[in-house]
């Protein structure tokens, strides 16, 4: 490749990878736009991945490693439409095949590059895939996650997602799902479609569980880039500032929110100091952009100015609880679910104490919502104690402890539980 | 590209629409159906007979079996169709989601088969 330099460092199989994995998302998007197939260019992408792995080591890192790739995958994708022998019959995007130098590549994929990459991020996030697959092409295409990273991510076998990912490109192909920006009228609720994977993609790595747990650090750290691609190809958004603030502002604390031996740290206990502040520093500045801004509200924006007064306290006490229940009531208005009413509850106990939010919660657990949720019973656990009706208190621990499903959970209850015990009984 | 819209709902309920709710759905169907005639997208269409009409009919074994109603008993019957041409999945969608049936019951939309 023309454009090699000599090896200046050595550039090992990880080195690569970690290109593959930051190039890959725009690589594909504009194999897809060359090749109008988004199966063929990922097949193409793959070879031209493997063709690094063989030449990058010896001939070094090329100028352009996405243009490279670009390049040697387009390459690869016209031999095998050749060696499949209906080459020439009914491919018209392939007529600037041959005039192909690394030049003119550039020139022709540099300027439009950014609505590449933001085609595809819509197109696997189109609403007439289904979620899980949505979450799986997105992590595959745009990300260049592996199968089987993903596989391991959600739990499932190699097998498993590899069929989900084949039936979620199948459905774009035979249904032809279009590989466009969605017009203007349709842009806001697919922007929701869109933020709703990522944020999922962020919690699924979020979530306390046992073991593989860097891969699952690896999942919020690509929820946020994919955040950052989006805002940066379509900006001054505050619904994609609000949830990349979001994000931030949880991640933040990362390094706080378990022990050494994975047990949860409840935020009022966690070490502040192990805060990343600049992480902070930057989703609270998201965070009053956001809220600053003409724009509607978004519920990401509220959420993460809930989650920023949380983290701005310099100590629990100092939380500034009454404006935490008024964001949750501006949450409820925009996002009236049962999840959302149960942690509006547990702020109105910190304003008008635990008999206020006890009523609340009784009343939505009346009503049947969440009744298999632990954090319901959980929260009226925790009610129960401050009001010192002990004996309610432990009953409803133990419900929780019935319903709970990950094991972290399941520690921090039972430790609650134990708690409980200590407290000397009334009478 | 071509889709097809499979219009459903619940039959029971579509009975009970009476006079004035059936000539509202009449005319909301024509004005469906003369846009799509004037927008290029109209191949065929129609409406179907109540499901209690319907035969099944399979071959097992060379032999023909008939059975008595749809396919699949679901809460939603099939009550017509529509056949249309559209740019893509996201085209095919605004059209189906103009289809008066949707407000109340859904439409099923599927590509159609090409053969080379």
């Amino acid at each position: 490749m023309d454009s090699a330099q000599p090896p200046k460092i050595p550039v090992t199989a990880r080195t690569i990878e970690q290109v593959f994995r930051t190039e890959a998302g725009r690589a594909l998007a504009t194999l897809i736009r060359f090749l109008n197939d988004f199966d063929l260019a990922e097949d193409a992408l793959q070879e031209a991945f493997t063709a690094a792995l063989q030449q990058w080591p010896s001939h070094g890192l090329p100028a352009n490693p996405r243009a490279w790739l670009v390049q040697v995958g387009r390459h690869r994708a016209i031999d095998q439409l050749r060696r499949q022998q209906n080459f020439g019959r009914k491919q018209p995007w392939l007529v600037i095949e041959g005039a192909a130098t690394t030049c003119d590549i550039l020139a022709e994929y540099e300027t439009p590059v950014a609505d590449d990459l933001l085609r595809l991020i819509f197109t696997c996030c189109h609403p007439a895939l289904n979620l899980e697959a949505r979450v799986a092409l997105t992590l595959r295409a745009v990300c260049g996650l592996t199968t089987e990273s993903i596989a391991r991510a959600f739990l499932v076998s190699n097998e498993t997602m590899a069929q989900r990912l084949v039936r979620a490109k199948q459905k774009i192909r035979v249904a032809k799902i279009p590989y466009e920006t969605p017009a203007t009228d349709q842009l806001d609720s697919r922007i929701e479609d869109v933020l709703a994977v990522i944020y999922l993609v962020f919690t699924e790595g979020y979530a306390v569980t046992t073991g593989e747990d860097l891969i699952r650090e690896d999942l919020c750290t690509e929820a946020i880039r994919l955040a950052r691609h989006l805002i940066s190809l379509m900006p001054g958004r505050t619904d994609s500032q609000g949830l990349l603030a979001l994000m931030l502002l949880h991640d933040a604390r990362r390094a706080a929110r378990t022990t050494i031996a994975g047990d949860i740290v409840l935020l009022e206990d966690q070490d502040r100091t192990l805060w990343n502040q600049q992480l902070i520093a930057e989703g609270v500045a998201l965070v009053e952009a956001a809220l600053h801004s003409p724009q509607r509200i978004s519920r990401y924006a509220v959420q993460a100015a809930i989650a920023a007064l949380h983290v701005e306290a310099p100590q629990p006490a100092l939380t500034d609880w009454p404006q935490i229940v008024g964001l949750y009531e501006v949450l409820l208005r925009l996002q009236p679910t049962p999840v959302v009413e149960l942690n509006h509850a547990v702020a109105v106990s910190m304003v008008d104490g635990p008999a206020a939010a006890l009523n609340l919660i009784e009343a939505l657990a009346a009503r049947g919502g969440l009744s298999d949720y632990h954090l319901l019973p959980a929260a009226r656990a925790d009610l129960l104690r401050r009001l010192d009706r002990h004996a309610e208190a432990r009953d409803a621990y133990l419900q929780a402890l019935a319903l709970v499903k990950l094991a972290p959970e399941r520690r921090l209850l039972a430790r609650r539980l134990a708690a409980l015990g200590e407290i000397p009984r009334a009478n | 590209m071509q889709y097809l819209l499979l219009i459903y709902e619940n039959e029971a309920q579509a009975a009970n629409r009476g006079q004035a709710g059936m000539a509202t759905m009449m005319s909301e169907y024509r004005t469906f159906t003369q846009g799509i005639i004037q927008g290029g997208q109209f191949k065929a269409g129609d409406a179907l007979q109540p499901s209690s009409t319907a035969t099944t009919v399979k071959v097992r074994d060379g032999k023909t079996l008939t059975t008595d109603g749809p396919f699949a008993e679901t809460r939603e019957q099939l009550g017509g169709y529509y056949l249309i041409e559209a740019k893509n999945l996201d085209e095919a969608i605004v059209i189906a989601a103009r289809v008066p049936t949707a407000k109340y019951g859904s439409i099923e939309v599927r590509p159609v088969m090409v053969f080379n």
